[in-house]
């Protein structure tokens, strides 16, 4: 049976003020749901909370995956489960290269669901498969993560961790921002290479174009905190063509 | 990083805690500090006329100096309390077989691997003191490369000898110098002969053994015209209860066109205090580069220093802080350009953990006269805890206009993003602090021979352990 990605009446606050004021979404295994909606509606946030991050307050609901609320659960423990956040901005790590950091993480996932270390041969295999698949320069591998990376080989790098890792649900926050157009086409192409029945995908997005060639069983669209609008492909293409604006009075009325 | 985080937990157990061989030695000086100890220290080491002199001048002059008055504070440090001298009951072996079993052990727990034991035949070890074990490999003595202990040097090369020791770290340079020039035991003697290249770094291992004593190795390294060699120290001690003293004096001579590198690993458990002098003469179009990693000791004063005495010159010097709890490490560098068209870098890098307190000391000087000379300077610090310190004291002197001298200076701390970014990957959160942690001193370990780039990365992460939640 398919896993759930559950999110209940998620309500998120920082010091200064509520962000999400009730978030209700269900997110399949073999689905992919497509995430927009204006600057600043709290699209990244429900992102970071998902993945828990330190920095915002859950105030109230809860979100179940694989019958536990992993809102309690540390953010390692929920990689572990098999969850993943692909940055809006990835972070830099100075002096660690991809390789090792991809490694140690993926160790670190395959200890916890109690599997043996992967042998750095294959390992090797593995990420040069992967960097394969989309199209990367094996020499990446050895650079340091995110530092100084340009802005597409950091969605890239996201991608490729992504694909390291295999999750069951991923959020892509904005992966397609700052690609130019073929990087977004091999972006893509590993988004759907990865897409299948075991896998459910969240990405947030400002554009049509990804959700063109990533074609999402749904599309949400947040405003202000809350999911004010939800429908098929076809919303995204209502969007284009009418706004934001526009698109919020005919639901509100 | 060389190997990742979380692979090589597992082998870190037996690093953990500092392990002791029984103590086995022939002669062990009263402890305290007199004449009668620096005349007995010269008298069982059979030396001349002139180095028991030279002893006693320095004993004078270190009993007349008052402790320095700036950087970290040493009242604690008891010279009543030290023992000066052990000689082993072991005398120095000639081959591996030789070596005894204990020694062999000791190399074992270091963790050298067995392959490695064997390129060991070029290694000198010091063991209570003095060179216990001590061979050349044949490679070396082909090229004419002396690599013997410093008691040897004395006796086998005297000339040589006289015409360099203390020539380059005068007994008046510092107290510690001075204490050092008195009581002297134990060290290296190299010799790398006119345009001699030898691929392999010389190695030392050395290693404190019984409790209370102050080591006191004193290590001489004449590098002729345009030859090139690296030299590796590395340490690390097991732990003890009562205080124990380490002072060094490092004399390096670089001539005309020659290459050296010395690089040390520095682990004293954290009773101990480390205070060394390092210093090189860098002559014409020579180049000198001390890489310095300093993670143990209870407090260590050391600063490697280049005088750069000849038209083009080059000095190096990349030094490596890691201080934990109730640790400072008070390390850096000194440049001196004497002479035009030499240039230098000094890169630091420091990490501070819970209470510790690593901090960046250094000083480029140019004198009148050293025209187009260049320099670079730049200090990284990275603070782990609330309570960790780093302070930084760049003085710069200097007396000549047509200089170019650069200085950069970064305090940053582990940032809760880089950590949740890791954590979201699976990461533990001591296992992201600690992937920070070898990324920062990555640019450093990069430089060190495969086998001390590991052992340092494991060293790392042992600090690392239990550090957070
Ligand atoms: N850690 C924080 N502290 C304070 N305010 C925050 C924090 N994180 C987000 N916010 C605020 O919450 C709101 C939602 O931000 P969020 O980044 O979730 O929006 P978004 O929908 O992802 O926008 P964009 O499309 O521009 O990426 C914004 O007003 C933002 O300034
Ligand atoms: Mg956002």
């Amino acid at each position: 049976m398919a896993e759930t990605l559950d999110i209940r009446n998620l309500h998120v606050r920082t010091e200064e003020r509520e962000i999400l004021k009730g978030v209700n979404l269900t997110l399949r295994q073999g689905e992919v749901h497509a995430l927009m909606g204006p600057n600043g509606a709290g699209k990244s946030t429900l992102a970071y909370v998902l993945m828990g991050h330190p920095g915002y307050e859950v105030t109230e609901g809860e979100v179940i995956f694989k019958g536990q609320n992993i809102l309690e659960l540390e953010p390692e423990e929920r990689a572990h489960l098999g969850l993943f956040l692909a940055f809006q901005y990835p972070v830099a790590v100075p002096g660690v290269t991809i390789a090792n950091f991809l490694r140690a993480a993926l160790n670190a996932k395959r200890q916890a669901q109690g599997l043996e270390e992967i042998s750095i041969l294959e390992f090797r295999k593995l990420l040069m498969d992967k960097m394969r698949l989309l199209k990367m320069d094996p020499a990446f591998a050895g650079r340091y993560v995110n530092d100084g990376f340009s802005g597409g080989e950091k969605k890239k790098a996201e991608i490729l961790q992504l694909a390291v890792l295999e999750p069951e649900f991923a959020v892509l926050d904005e992966t397609d921002s700052g690609l130019d157009i073929d990087a977004l086409r091999i972006v893509a192409d590993g988004i759907n290479a990865l897409r299948g029945p075991e896998r459910g995908f969240l990405v947030i997005t400002h554009y049509k174009r990804i959700l063109d060639y990533v074609q999402p069983d749904y599309v949400h669209v947040m405003v202000d905190g809350r999911i004010v609008a939800s429908g098929g492909p076809e919303l995204a293409d209502e969007l284009e063509a009418k706004g934001y604006e526009n698109l919020l009075a005919t639901v509100r009325g | 990083m060389a190997t990742p985080a979380v692979e090589l937990l597992k082998e870190l157990e037996e690093y953990k805690y500092g392990w002791k061989s029984p103590e086995v030695y022939v002669y062990k000086a009263p402890k305290g500090l007199n004449e009668d100890v620096v005349r007995k220290i010269s008298e069982l080491k059979e030396e001349p006329e002139w180095m028991l002199e030279y002893r006693l001048q320095a004993l004078k002059h270190f009993l007349e100096r008052p402790m320095p008055n700036w950087g970290p504070d040493l009242s604690d440090l008891n010279f009543d309390e030290i023992v000066y001298y052990v000689k082993p009951a072991e005398r120095e072996g000639r081959s591996w077989d030789e070596v005894p079993e204990e020694i062999k052990r000791t190399f074992e727990r270091l963790g050298i691997p067995e392959a490695e034991q064997k390129f060991l035949a070029g290694v000198g070890a010091q063991f209570e003191s003095e060179m216990v074990y001590h061979r050349v490999k044949e490679e070396l003595e082909r090229l004419g490369v002396i690599f013997i202990s410093i008691e040897d040097g004395l006796k086998q090369y005297p000339e040589l000898f006289r015409e360099y020791f203390g020539k380059v770290v005068p007994y008046t340079d510092n107290k510690f110098a001075a204490l050092n020039a008195a009581v002297w035991s134990g060290g290296s003697f190299v010799y790398i002969p006119p345009g001699v290249k030898v691929e392999q770094p010389l190695q030392a291992y050395f290693r404190l053994n019984v409790a209370n004593i102050g080591q006191f190795e004193r290590t001489l390294i004449i590098v002729d015209e345009g030859a090139e060699a690296h030299y590796v120290e590395g340490c690390t001690a097991p732990l003890y209860t009562t205080d124990s003293l380490h002072t060094g004096v490092i004399e390096i001579i670089v001539k005309r066109g020659a290459r050296f590198r010395y690089t040390t690993i520095q682990n004293w458990s954290t009773n101990v205090y480390n205070l060394v002098t390092q210093r090189a003469l860098v002559y014409e179009d020579a180049h000198m580069e001390w890489v310095d990693a300093n993670i143990g000791s209870k407090v260590t004063m050391k600063y490697p220093s280049c005088y750069l005495l000849g038209r083009g010159a080059h000095g190096e010097i990349l030094s490596l802080a890691f201080a934990k709890d109730g640790q400072v490490i008070d390390n850096g560098g000194k440049v001196i350009h004497l002479a035009p068209d030499t240039t230098s870098k000094i890169v630091s890098k420091s990490v501070s953990k819970g209470t510790g307190r690593a901090s960046y000391r250094g000083l480029v000087k140019v004198h009148k006269g050293a025209k187009h000379v260049k320099s670079h300077v730049v200090c990284d610090a990275l603070l782990i805890d609330e309570t960790s310190r780093s302070d930084t004291y760049p003085y710069i002197e200097i007396e000549e206009d047509d200089v170019t001298i650069g200085h950069e200076a970064s305090v940053s701390r582990v940032s809760e993003e880089q950590v949740f970014y890791l954590r979201s990957r699976g990461l533990s959160e001591e296992e992201a602090v600690t992937m920070v942690v070898a990324g920062f001193i990555e640019p450093m370990v990069r430089e060190l021979p495969m086998e001390y780039a590991v052992e340092l990365n494991r060293l790392v992460q042992l600090e690392m352990e239990g550090s957070v939640g």
